[in-house]
């Protein structure tokens, strides 16, 4: 689904992704992993070009995302992403944060988009915010709903980028518990995290990323159970 | 007893208190021969100018920070190369303006490029209107850059396109946030139309000058445009305040 060949991405002198390759098949859950200035973050955000690559290719069903010739909004409407500070838009009501993108797309009347953003809040619970603003809700709260927002462009892949990081640790369970019932829907999904417990429970594939490099894959079972780099072993007593 | 028949007994006495002094010095900065319309037809061409000048500085600097912002926001690799000249040139609009006093440009417009214009009053308000393009760009741009750039990555991730993700996430953000800044700038252009009467614009300071020279006595008519140009800007400033809490409604909590 997204294929990954020698992605290479530096600042200034500073390396960030050194000639990653990988490929992302429908319907998995990759979690990646791993101490922070890896690059995992750097990573996702170059699946929809949030960053550009300085080198490689990415490559979204059979679309290249890297060529400067392809219609990047018409990609990225069908990539997700869930951001580590929500990134709502604080001048608009939840349901417009919603609704906004499907309209302005012309991917749904705003009838249409008012009809899906009222059945994706009553999901995760938020239906009487519907007319709030972001000031008004918690931490928890705006990041179900930017889930929520990503949702309803009906993507084919979400990308989660350290969803959790920002929250107050009483409110990680609310959006963990929402993400796990899109991963049981069979939804492809790439997160970056620190949750080893959902890494465990819901990836499909485990990648562990260190200095810019994919050190390590595994099955979770495996992952967790029998790490085999050292930096991996290092890591994993740390955080566990 | 009314107005003028005190300014005739006040002026007859021949050791007047400081008081009645007063007052026949402001009659005649005033009332005498209906001065105070002089006022009034300077307060007219005031806001004439402030206006004109105002909508050339705002088209302006919507103008230069849209071009500048749009450059500066390109994606690395793809670098247009007509867009570098504008910007360049947008650059060079800004330090010049910005580089050299109100005043000097006001006079290089009014003595120079348009020496032979009998229209002082409209050349007066297009420097001026260039000049604030230049402050406006810079405040628009600051607010442009100064909001998160995760509400514009936010806008682009969910397929929005640029200028979409202006249009409805970035720019209604952005204005809230210079809403001060630019009030001030208005209100500095208010003040700085005063300055055209040294290229003969008749606003206030032009006819205050134009009663000095016949009763030999500036401080009424100084005092005078200076209370104008007070009223002014405190109307202005409510007004603003207004606005602003208005546009505060999607922050209550």
């Amino acid at each position: 689904m997204i294929d990954v060949k020698h992605l290479t991405k530096s600042f200034g002198d500073h390396l960030v992704l050194n000639d990653i390759s990988e490929h992302i098949y429908p319907g998995e859950k990759v979690v990646v992993i791993g101490p922070s200035g890896s690059g995992k973050s750097t990573f996702l955000r170059c699946l929809n070009l949030l960053e550009s690559p300085t080198s490689g290719t990415i490559t979204f069903n059979g679309m290249e995302i890297t060529d400067p010739k392809s219609d990047i909004d018409l990609i990225r409407r069908q990539m997700g992403m869930v951001f580590q500070h929500f990134n709502l838009f604080p001048n608009m009501t939840i349901r417009k944060n919603i609704t906004l993108a499907p309209v302005r797309t012309g991917l749904m009347k705003q009838n249409e988009a008012d009809e899906v953003a009222m059945t994706l809040l009553r999901r995760v619970g938020l239906e009487e915010k519907a007319d709030a603003y972001p000031a008004q809700l918690s931490g928890g709260q705006k990041q179900r709903i930017a889930i929520v927002r990503a949702l309803a462009m009906q993507p084919k892949v979400m990308l989660f980028d350290e969803p959790t990081s920002a929250l107050d640790p009483e409110m990680v369970g609310e959006v963990l518990d929402v993400m796990k019932e899109l991963a049981n829907e069979g939804m492809t999904m790439v997160v970056v995290t620190h949750e080893m417990g959902f890494a465990r429970e819901v990836a499909s594939r485990v990648l562990f990323m260190a200095d810019g490099n994919i050190l390590e894959q595994n099955s979770p079972k495996e992952f967790f159970a029998n790490p085999q780099h050292e930096r991996t072993k290092l890591f994993l007593s740390k955080v566990l | 007893m009314d107005l003028a028949q005190l300014y005739e007994t006040f002026k007859g006495l021949e050791n007047p208190s400081i008081w009645q002094e007063f007052y026949v010095k402001f009659y005649n900065a005033w009332f005498f021969e209906d001065r105070w319309m002089s006022y009034f037809r300077g307060l007219v061409t005031t806001i004439e100018v402030t206006v004109i000048a105002l909508m050339i500085g705002v088209i302006l600097g919507v103008l230069v920070a849209t071009i500048r912002t749009a450059h500066d926001q390109q994606r690395p690799g793809s670098k247009n190369i007509l867009l570098g000249i504008v910007n360049l040139i947008c650059k060079i609009y800004v330090t010049i303006i910005r580089g050299t006093p109100m005043m000097v440009q006001l006079m290089i417009m009014g003595f120079v490029i348009f020496a032979s214009s009998r229209e002082a009053t409209l050349v007066g308000a297009l420097a001026l209107g260039i000049n604030s393009g230049a402050y406006v760009a810079e405040i628009i741009r600051g607010g442009l850059m100064s909001l998160d750039p995760g509400q514009m990555e936010a806008g682009r991730s969910l397929g929005l396109g640029y200028l979409d993700t202006m249009r409805f996430i970035v720019i209604p953000q952005a204005f809230k946030a210079i809403l001060p800044a630019l009030g001030n700038e208005f209100i500095v252009l208010l003040k700085d139309t005063s300055l055209i009467s040294v290229i003969a614009g008749k606003e206030i300071v032009y006819f205050a000058r134009a009663i000095i020279t016949k009763t030999y006595e500036p401080m009424f008519p100084y005092l005078i445009t200076a209370v104008m140009y007070l009223i002014m800007v405190l109307i202005f400033t409510w007004l603003q305040t207004k606005l602003e809490r208005r546009l505060r409604q999607s922050d209550r909590r």
